[in-house]
């Protein structure tokens, strides 16, 4: 039996569901700068995007840690792969 | 053949569901992340193609000089509508005052529609969603639009009122 249905045992399911929740508000996030860049660009205001690009690449470096954080729980634990 | 199971072996639901329920749902909501974030990795994507768009395409070459009106055509608190720097791109000219005239895009910037001056309000507003621009500036007063109004560059060569170029983004006093 693995960590997560042992009884009396929660394993590393809140972490990953904290992780996952986490990564959707990002995602959220993220979804709406490139919205914002893309509309700020055709309005010719060209300033804006590469700052976005960076927030963006920060973004996804927070959501990438945050499942890499996971995995080393998941590995830890010994979950299924 | 045996026909039945001892009953002190694994009992037969764990031999033919040999992952636990929760062990699958925990990979289902692993998996389901990780698809997150290489949905993050696209947004990151398409992020960088409009910054690299944008970059390759530089800075747009200068608009042509159009001469649109002259001054004494228009009174103070009248309005000439002209197309610049296209015949597809309708611009409203305003004469603020005697001395001064401001120009813009005619065109919304929320989903387009043409812009009318109202000059008992001293502003330019909208009538599909009730968007309101400032006549000083072009600048959103109410409403839905987005951004201010494009500036039209309104150079006075003596009698002559001449377009010289547009400028996005308000600035509060830059007026012909
Ligand atoms: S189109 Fe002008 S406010 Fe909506």
């Amino acid at each position: 039996m693995s960590a997560g249905s042992r009884p009396g045992s929660r394993g590393p399911g809140p972490a990953l569901d904290g992780a996952l929740a986490l990564i959707a508000v990002l995602l959220i996030v993220q979804m709406w700068l490139l919205t914002a860049a893309l509309e700020s660009d055709l309005a010719g205001h060209h300033e804006v995007v590469w700052p976005a690009a960076i927030i963006s690449a920060v973004i996804f470096a927070a959501c990438g840690g945050l499942y890499l954080f996971v995995e080393g729980l998941d590995r830890e634990a010994g979950r299924p792969r | 053949m045996k026909l039945f199971r001892d009953r002190r072996s694994t009992p037969l639901w764990r031999d033919e569901f040999a992952i636990d329920q929760a062990d699958e749902r925990y990979v289902n909501r692993r998996q389901f992340s990780k698809f997150l974030v290489l949905t993050s990795l696209g947004m990151l994507v398409g992020n960088v193609m409009i910054a690299v768009r944008s970059w390759l395409r530089g800075a747009p070459p200068p608009l042509p000089a159009a001469p649109v009106a002259t001054a004494s055509e228009i009174p103070v608190g009248a309005v000439k509508l002209f197309n610049y720097p296209t015949p597809q791109d309708p611009c409203i000219l305003v004469r603020v005052a005697a001395e001064r005239f401001v120009a813009y895009s005619q065109k919304c910037t929320h989903l387009s529609c043409a812009v009318y001056y109202e000059a008992a309000e001293k502003r330019l507003e909208c009538p599909c969603h009730q968007g309101y621009f400032s006549v000083e500036d072009g600048s959103v007063l109410q409403g839905p639009p987005p951004r201010p109004l494009p500036r039209v560059v309104i150079e006075q060569r003596g009698e002559t009122l001449v377009a010289t170029g547009i400028e996005t983004g308000a600035r509060p006093g830059g007026h012909a």
